[in-house]
């Protein structure tokens, strides 16, 4: 970004964050302005930076599990089943079908627990004060499913190298079912506070578009792609814990726009409420877990394996050389990737519109710095 | 010497299959790089069903150019290196590349010494400016003709790059946290 010249130009550079309501954690952005329009910006990223893959290192391959929790906190049991199918790879173990389902159900669930709290502030930044209750009303529930499994309500540590570490308790189909049953007509809801509202259709229509090619540019993924048209989504694409089995759509707009980015979501809720049904419908039985040495020593090797995470793909790569500890860890954040595009997207754009662009991106600052 | 202990018995862990060997890569796509490239790739191979390509780090960014317009892979996934500092080319790069249209991933590696500049590949994928800048906050590999390369994680100022196997876990730039945070210590 070139220097400001303050005395003999309108340019104003304007500093947004780190500790802005609206930058959802510690993100700095600075803006340069002529007037209200954005001329350029630049993030000054790193505030949560926490050294994770360095951590990764230094820790046995099961003793990372729980850090993974800690990247994107909001959708903590993608993360770890990111990392737990990356280490299922190295050595060559699949979990059994019963772990499987369960981590299908667990996963969704997650999904729409983060799609809640982001539209939520997002709506909360926009100004529409009253859907971040309904929304966290709903999470709530979800997370009730987390905290009776697993003991842990947002850092759940839900699965294990090779599995589940915990049955399911007595009353979960119910409850999982009672849940969707409960959650579809809210969707509803949540459309029908914001869908066809004037000032919500106005703040966010045709504002920071991104294309299909644009997007594959700057590889940003999940819905922000789906939004601009590309119908991918790793789970269809390269299914992985048996998602070929369910029968859902990915949802597509055309715009590539914040308020198609809104819609895709929205919809994406519903898929996996489906899912979530199908799933619970038939949990087969047998083991939680599969065999898994209780020294884990995968052999020399390494291996890149990725999952559709709430905010697009959730990738690690994690070399081996064969003791019990990973000789490098590698995640690749959806969040920090789909963050570099912010630039792109406000470019002539005015402040408030940043505002709506930082909430469509959905990034989850733990997740960016790491 | 000291005497070995005896162990105890343990079960035999449970053997790797066929599948867990490094196997050339055989595909049409292989082919297509060999001929171009001839010796300027070293290695197509497949690991665990994951095919990659060892290359001269000269000539990765022509590969990625390559790949992207006659082998359609548009989606630049990550940059990343790994540091082995026994190895006399000390870091190794990682590209990892996914094609929508073939649903198809390839990595590309390259091994390059401590001190070399390879070329950066923000002029084919946009992507690859936070992604070299990451790597270059981390390993210290400098990427020749990045638009912007800065620091991204850590502090500007910082002395050291984290992720090198020679920088210990509780490592600390002391003078930094001294001027800045004012205390004597972070740990």
């Amino acid at each position: 970004m070139p220097d400001a010249t303050f005395l003999d130009s309108t340019e104003l550079v304007l500093n947004m964050g780190p500790q802005h309501p609206s930058t959802h954690g510690v993100l700095r952005v600075i803006l340069k302005l002529d007037g209200e329009k954005v001329l350029g910006t630049d993030c000054v990223i790193g505030y949560l930076h926490r050294g994770v893959e360095k951590i990764a290192e230094n820790r046995t391959y099961v003793q990372f599990n729980p850090y993974v929790d800690r990247m994107d906190y909001v959708a903590a049991v993608s993360n770890s089943l990111g990392y737990c199918l990356a280490v299922e790879k190295l050595i060559n173990v699949e979990a059994p079908p019963r772990a499987q389902t369960v981590r299908v159900i667990l996963t969704e669930l997650n999904r729409i627990a983060s799609h809640l709290l982001w539209l939520g502030t997002h709506a909360l930044d926009i100004g529409a004060l009253t859907p971040v209750f309904y929304c966290f009303r709903e999470r709530e529930e979800i997370l009730k499913i987390f905290e009776n499994y697993c003991g842990a309500r947002l850092t759940t540590h839900a699965f294990r190298i090779g599995g589940l570490q915990y049955e399911l308790y007595e009353g979960f189909e119910q409850e999982v079912k009672a849940f969707c049953d409960m959650f579809l007509p809210k969707v509803a809801e949540y459309e029908e506070l914001l869908t066809n509202n004037r000032i919500w259709v106005k703040r966010l229509q045709n504002i920071g578009i991104l294309t299909a090619e644009e997007c594959k540019q700057y590889g940003v993924t999940g819905p922000v792609l789906r939004a601009a048209g590309v119908r991918w989504d790793l789970r269809k694409a390269q299914p992985y814990c048996g998602y070929e089995k369910y029968d859902f759509l990915i949802p597509t707009r055309q715009n590539g726009d914040t308020y198609d980015r809104y819609l895709v979501r929205m919809e994406e809720m519903r898929q996996s409420v489906r899912i979530i049904r199908q799933a619970v419908e038939g949990i087969p039985d047998g083991p939680a877990i599969a065999k898994v040495p209780k020294v884990l020593k995968p052999p020399m090797g390494e291996a890149y394996v990725s999952i559709e995470a709430p905010k697009g793909e959730l990738g690690y790569y994690i070399v081996s050389d064969g003791s019990t500890q990973p000789y490098r860890v590698r995640v690749r954040p959806p969040s920090f990737v789909n963050l570099q595009a912010l630039d792109r997207m406000v470019r002539g754009a005015l402040i408030a519109d940043v505002v709506a662009v930082i909430g469509t991106l959905d990034i989850v600052l733990g997740e960016v710095d790491r | 010497m000291a005497e070995e202990k005896p162990l105890p018995p343990k079960p035999a862990p449970p053997k790797p299959p066929a599948t867990m060997a490094v196997i050339p890569w055989q595909a049409e796509l292989a082919a297509r790089l060999k001929d171009r490239f001839g010796d300027r790739i070293s290695e197509l191979s497949s690991y665990l069903g994951q095919n990659f390509a060892i290359a001269q780090p000269e000539a990765i960014v022509e590969i990625l150019e390559w790949l992207k317009s006659e082998g359609d892979f548009d989606y630049l996934v990550d940059i990343t290196a790994v540091d082995w500092p026994k190895k006399p080319d000390r870091f190794e790069l990682v590209y990892i590349l996914y094609s929508f249209s073939r649903n198809e991933r390839v990595r590309v590696k390259a091994s390059i010494p401590e001190g070399f500049r390879p070329q950066s590949a923000a002029g084919v994928h946009l992507t690859a400016n936070w992604l070299e800048r990451e790597v270059f906050d981390m390993f210290g590999i400098e990427f020749s003709g990045h638009p912007d390369l800065r620091r991204i994680l850590m502090p500007e100022d910082w002395q050291g790059y984290p992720l090198r196997k020679d920088y210990p876990i509780l490592q600390q730039d002391e003078h930094w946290v001294h001027e800045n945070v004012g205390i004597e210590s972070g740990q």
